[in-house]
């Protein structure tokens, strides 16, 4: 028997054979993978885990693949640093970053997903791979793609910055500027998953797809020792990656490989798109659409798919959630360069301003064992600090110049 | 004949009315709703249409005329 059981509808439950497709028919409600969990737990086990790969593949028994030729076999097991100097400065004895600025190969989380994506596409007959994306996403797709020789489309509006186009066209997949705005292309690439036969990889892809994050969770509780955190501060785009690591922390308590689920899971929005933290803090049980205006593009979706689906996990878990503005943001981006040495794209930015406001409002406490997920590279998105760095220290080329600048005697030592 | 599915949002104000009895006298398209949370300050309705694909274009831009918000059932897939 597989380990993959279905595909399950998240609103009526109806099941569907696991193939390429992400709505049910019946109730038009979003898919997700379900597992022969007895078959797994007959199989899986702390020591099986560790002596796996090292990559995020040494959870191949949760994960939504048959085969073992894996696309992207080198996605994930990125370092879980004790943070413990910005843990000082915020007032938290054990504060842990689970930095995937490292992640390979594109340097985002984005590699997670994708790689199970790709694997699953190419399980299912897939020979061509397509994602809407202005950033990671596409990043990580068109990488994919160009190792596993797959043909990739990659849609995007046609307003998009050069750099950003020029971090996809590298890859050479098929770069397709649509001219319109994010709804147009939200529609556009929705028709083309229903009419061509692409693996679209958070389409009709999805359910698959969103599975690898749940390795994050994963990899934190081994990291751990085999504990689940307290706290889990997370970033909120589409609500897909809280709502995975709160289902794979409770999968590893159901296998038996943690004795229990202790985690609060908080969320992160930028205050320019933050229609899921906004619902959150209101009490709503709902979101209301925005139109995202915030520097941390990357977390700009203004009608979440799974917006529903975090608020609830969040409440489950007893939570919470916040948003910070974009200043908080760049300042969240320099807090954590500056004390702990990991430069984070703008998503990280607003994971460190939210916990540091969870941590003001004493929602977190300075004993409780906190997990901030960092999932992008500062090098991404460096527009957005190029102002708040600073300049470097210009000097003619003499030593006296030198000693000046830095106000040293003739014979100091390194450090004055 | 093509059949697409849609996410549709109601303003407040625009509750009460009868849009998609409406959509489907004024266009040639079936209208189906599978999933739908109506609140007295709220909705959203899961649609799907069924027609020529240029008449549920047609028929899409009513609804947008009528002050409702139409979104591709998978809401925002730029990521």
């Amino acid at each position: 028997m597989s380990k993959m059981k279905a595909l399950v509808c998240r609103e009526c439950g109806k099941e569907y054979p696991p193939k390429a497709i992400h709505v049910c028919e019946m109730c038009f409600g979003p898919l997700e993978v379900k597992y022969n969990y007895e078959e797994i737990k007959g199989t899986i086990s702390r020591k099986k885990i560790e002596q796996g790969p090292n990559s995020m593949w040494r959870y191949i028994d949760l994960l939504p693949v048959e085969s073992t030729a894996i696309i992207g076999p080198h996605a994930g097991l990125t370092p879980l640093v004790r943070a413990k100097n910005l843990g000082a400065f915020l007032g938290i004895d054990e504060l842990y970053i689970k930095n995937d600025t490292v992640n390979h190969p594109t340097l985002s989380f984005k590699d997670r997903v994708v790689s199970v994506a790709l694997t699953r596409a190419r399980e299912l007959g897939f020979e061509t791979v397509a994602c809407a994306s202005t950033g990671n996403l596409a990043n990580s797709v068109a990488a994919h793609a160009a190792a596993a020789g797959m043909k990739c489309y990659v849609f995007i509006p046609a307003d998009l910055e050069a750099a950003k186009v020029l971090g996809n066209l590298i890859y050479k997949p098929n770069v397709v500027e649509v001219e319109g705005n994010y709804d147009d292309v939200n529609r556009l690439c929705s028709e083309i998953a229903g009419e061509h036969g692409w693996a679209f990889v958070n389409i009709n892809i999805r359910p698959y797809y969103a599975e690898g994050s749940k390795t994050l969770a994963f990899e934190t509780v081994e990291q751990l020792g085999w504990r689940t955190p307290d706290q889990a501060v997370i970033p909120m785009a589409s609500g897909s990656l809280l709502t995975k690591i709160w289902k794979g922390l409770h999968e590893m308590h159901a296998l038996g490989l943690v004795d229990s689920v202790r985690t609060k899971i908080n969320g992160a929005q930028a205050e320019g798109c933050s229609p899921i933290a906004t619902a959150f803090k209101a009490g709503r049980d709902f979101f209301k659409p925005v139109k995202p205006k915030t520097i941390a593009k990357s977390l700009a979706i203004g009608n979440p798919a799974d917006g529903y689906y975090a608020l609830k996990a969040t409440a489950e878990s007893k939570g919470a959630m916040d948003a910070v503005t974009d200043e908080e943001v760049v300042e969240g981006i320099k807090l954590l360069a500056q004390t702990e040495g990991i430069f984070a794209e703008t998503a990280g930015g607003v994971t460190i301003g939210v916990l540091r406001k969870l941590v003001k409002q004493g929602l977190i406490k300075k004993s409780d064992l906190t997990v901030a997920y960092i999932t992008g590279n500062g090098l991404k998105t460096q527009e957005a600090v190029v102002d708040a760095v600073g300049r470097p220290f210009r000097i003619q080329p003499s030593l006296v110049n030198f000693q000046k600048t830095f106000k040293m005697g003739k014979n100091s030592g390194g450090d004055s | 004949m093509t059949s697409l599915r849609f996410h549709i949002r109601f303003p407040e104000n625009k509750i009460k009315e009868p849009i998609i009895y409406q959509i489907g006298h004024e266009f040639k398209v079936v209208t189906n709703v599978r999933r739908a949370d109506v609140r007295e300050t709220t909705g959203w309705m899961d649609l799907e249409l069924t027609g020529e694909t240029e008449e549920i274009e047609r028929a899409i831009d009513g609804i947008r005329t009528k002050g409702c918000v139409v979104d591709p059932i998978e809401l925002n897939v730029v990521e």
